[in-house]
């Protein structure tokens, strides 16, 4: 059963692939959606079955066939359903669902064949998703690995006719490319060392080892494995691609760039839980990377000027804090972040796409403002997202973000937790004043509705939906199937968190203590129950409110009340400011450092030195041998029927001569 | 008794004769008679060689030879009709281009 899971996804990706192009929209868009439901419904049930099963033995296996089979090697394709990957599908096809849903009413204006083109991704993708979090050892999980990756890059150039498009998608995949280069050798070496790359195997073999204190195997396996980790999650130093992957379509940035994809180094960290503890030097380097990669993004997002910028910032920003928590060995809690921030993060995503789809593909927020009236609904939804991310008490990046903190700070990582709580207040800050500058204040740009239809960035878009465009001065807000899917996931924003109330608030971490047997540990944090500890969990949950609302409330001071103070700020620290709007040079800074240095021996080197002398010279030179020594044999050939026998004649007696005289 | 070796300097000599023609003349006819000589020329030999053995192989080879060689000449000089027909000419030297 769970192989129809990703089997689902995968039948509409070949209907659209293949017939979707004579469909019409209603068609192609339906079934896509239908089958990411039917793989929801599936899902649930089997989710529904592990929770029938008794809590220690909560693991459904399915092998399909052998896959590979070399000598002692033997790869089944076999998929495993345990409580990690229960929670993953379940957040996989739930907001895959909605995210479908949502873009049959996003998408509407693409012609049909393009709709269908569009659909078919966003399927393959699922599937490749969905084999990726079912994975039982890591070559089916790279399968899905690489599979997405693909997916991701067809739908960040899913507009391949811009230019910008077409260079992100290149951009991403070939970023990709260098972590995933790890992930393999990370693989190569545990095989190797440990002779099986099957999950459960491996933590038995591992976990039966002392944890290495000098940095060894193990160590060695899990950087390269987390190298991978930061090319798919979007953590320094592979982390540019993200930003420029916004070039895609709002619902993929959802999808893909938000909710699912990019939280699956996030979650390889959590299937190899065992691993990754045995590895405290690794553990000290994802740490440290996540809480640095938290901080950089926050600050970045601060003075982005792109709607979707700010919030892909604030993706890799909040992925930071999950790897900040998989480093402190909160695997529960990294994994409760990345389930509640798919619901929030998705709801802001799909909501960024409901005002670029109503201003017409205008994507710069100093071109918004005042659209709270026009845009309820997703005003209210996004204010929702918003609160749930910035941690405001009760919602549910609240009680996600508030255990990662607390883990850090339990853990004894005091520098991590204070970066994590800057962190904090650089999200609570950069979403309020995206808030504010969207839909508070006065309308800074009326082109596209007041009907002065020539407006260049508008022009420039092939993209978003023109559907007012004879209803001036009047703003659509969301039509009903993406005002559904706003408001299921606002819903889910505020909700989400309930199902890890930690202990302090006399809760009960239903989804922690899900999760524990699933990371294969022992004895861990979770048990400290003592009452200093709570003490401890609630002072720093109170530290955490203040920070959030602090946060709003200098968004509120700021871009709300005094505007003016922003310019003057930026004014004042101008070198700063533009170290940040720049995004820290990093990409100018790549450029130089590994990007020209490539091109100059590719182009010197490879390709005007090796290709075209080399590899061209050898072709052209077994060309010109062939031609000029047919010119000197040519002569022989006169035609002369005499001159032939002559030399036949003259043959024969050197032959018969050597012969007799010998 | 003629010795074996008088029949094979006839042959040789014939044999000469015949290349001779071959390469010495111009008249696609007279190279074709050439030919004939050379052929006569082995079959000499095999005769001679047939009687000096004792045996009748070397006849059999030569009734062989010569029905060859009435086959060629069938053919030979119906080829050369034809290039007559083509060139007005019956030199050798004027069909030297290998394709027209």
């Amino acid at each position: 059963m769970l192989a129809l899971i990703p089997l689902f996804p995968l039948l509409g990706f070949v209907i659209n692939a293949t017939l979707g192009r004579r469909l019409p929209k209603s068609v192609s868009g339906g079934l896509a959606s239908g089958w990411m439901l039917g793989s929801f419904a599936v899902s649930a049930v089997a989710v529904w079955q592990l929770v029938g099963l008794p809590a220690e033995a909560r693991v459904i296996d399915q092998s399909l066939y052998t896959w590979l089979a070399s000598d002692d090697f033997i790869l089944p394709l076999a998929f495993r359903l345990d409580q990690l990957s229960a929670v993953m599908i379940l957040v996989v096809t739930g907001i895959g669902s909605l995210i479908h849903i949502y873009s049959t009413a996003y998408m509407h204006d693409e012609v049909d064949s393009e709709f269908a083109r569009y659909f078919s991704y966003l399927n393959l993708f699922a599937a490749f998703m969905l084999v990726l979090v079912l994975g039982a050892s890591f070559p089916v999980m790279f399968v899905g690995w690489e599979g997405v990756g693909l997916c991701s890059y067809l739908l960040i150039g899913f507009w391949f006719k811009k230019q910008s498009a077409s260079d992100a998608g290149k951009k991403a995949f070939v970023v990709n490319r260098i972590g995933d280069y790890a992930f393999i050798l990370g693989m190569l070496a545990l095989f190797t060392h440990f002779g099986t790359l099957d999950f459960k195997a491996l933590a038995g073999v591992v976990g039966a080892l002392p944890p290495e204190a000098s940095f060894g195997i193990i160590s060695t396996a899990t950087l390269l494995l987390f190298i991978g980790a930061t090319g798919k999650s979007a953590q320094i130093p592979l982390y540019t691609w993200l930003p420029d992957a916004m070039e895609g379509p709002t619902p993929v940035s959802a999808l893909i760039h938000a909710a699912t994809m990019v939280t699956a180094g996030v979650y390889m960290i959590g299937r190899n839980a065992v691993l990754f503890s045995h590895a405290p030097q690794t553990m000290i380097i994802v740490a440290v990377i996540g809480a640095a990669t938290a901080l950089m993004a926050g600050t970045i997002g601060l003075v982005q000027n792109d709607i979707k910028r700010v919030l892909a910032y604030s993706t890799v920003s909040q992925l930071g804090l999950m790897f900040l928590a998989m480093g402190v060995g909160a695997f529960g809690a990294g994994i409760f972040h990345l389930y509640t921030h798919a619901f929030f993060k998705a709801c802001l995503f799909l909501g960024s796409g409901a005002v670029i789809h109503a201003l017409h593909g205008e994507q710069d927020i100093r071109n918004m403002g005042g659209l709270k009236k026009s845009l309820p609904i997703t005003f209210y939804t996004f204010v929702i997202a918003s609160l749930a991310i910035a941690g405001f008490p009760g919602f549910a990046g609240f009680f996600s973000k508030d255990e990662i903190l607390y883990e850090t700070f339990a853990e004894g990582h005091t520098l991590l937790w204070v970066v994590g709580a800057a962190t904090s207040l650089l999200t609570a800050t950069y979403m309020f004043r995206l808030v504010y500058l969207t839909f508070f204040g006065e309308r800074r740009h009326d082109a596209p509705a007041a009907g002065t239809a020539a407006h260049p960035s508008h022009s420039s878009h092939p993209s978003p939906p023109s559907h007012g465009h004879g209803a001036a001065s009047h703003l659509h807000d969301a039509p009903p199937a993406m005002a559904f899917a706003l408001i299921l996931l606002a819903i889910g924003s505020v909700l989400a968190g309930y199902i890890g109330i930690p202990h302090a608030l006399n809760g009960h971490n239903a989804l922690g203590a899900w999760l524990e047997p699933a990371f294969g540990l022992h004895a861990s944090a979770e048990g400290a129950t003592a009452a200093e500890h709570l003490d401890l969990e609630r002072t720093l949950m109170l530290v955490s409110s203040v920070i959030a609302i602090l946060g709003i409330a200098v968004a509120t001071a700021i871009w709300l009340r005094k505007r003016a103070v922003a310019d003057a700020m930026a004014r004042t620290f101008s070198p700063l400011y533009k170290l940040l709007l720049n995004k820290y040079y990093v990409d100018e800074l790549y450029d130089a450092t590994i990007v020209q240095p490539i091109k100059v021996v590719s182009q010197r080197g490879l390709w005007r030195g090796f290709d075209v002398r080399v590899i061209d010279g050898a072709v052209n030179g077994t060309g010109a041998l062939v031609s000029g020594g047919a010119a000197v044999l040519r002569r022989l050939q006169t035609g002369s029927v005499r001159a032939y026998a002559g030399s036949l004649f003259v043959g024969v007696v050197l032959v018969l001569g050597y012969y007799l005289w010998r | 008794m003629i010795p074996l070796s008088s029949y094979l300097i006839v042959s040789a000599v014939l044999f000469a004769i015949g290349t001779a023609g071959v390469f010495l003349r111009r008249n696609l006819i007279t190279i074709l008679l050439s030919v004939e000589i050379m052929l006569n020329a082995v079959n000499l030999t095999f005769v001679a060689f047939g009687r000096y053995r004792g045996d009748v192989d070397g006849q059999i080879i030569t009734f062989f030879v010569m029905t060859v060689a009435a086959a060629e000449a069938a053919v030979g000089l119906a080829l050369i009709i034809a290039l007559f027909r083509h060139r007005e000419s019956l030199n050798p030297d004027a069909f030297t281009s290998l394709k027209w």
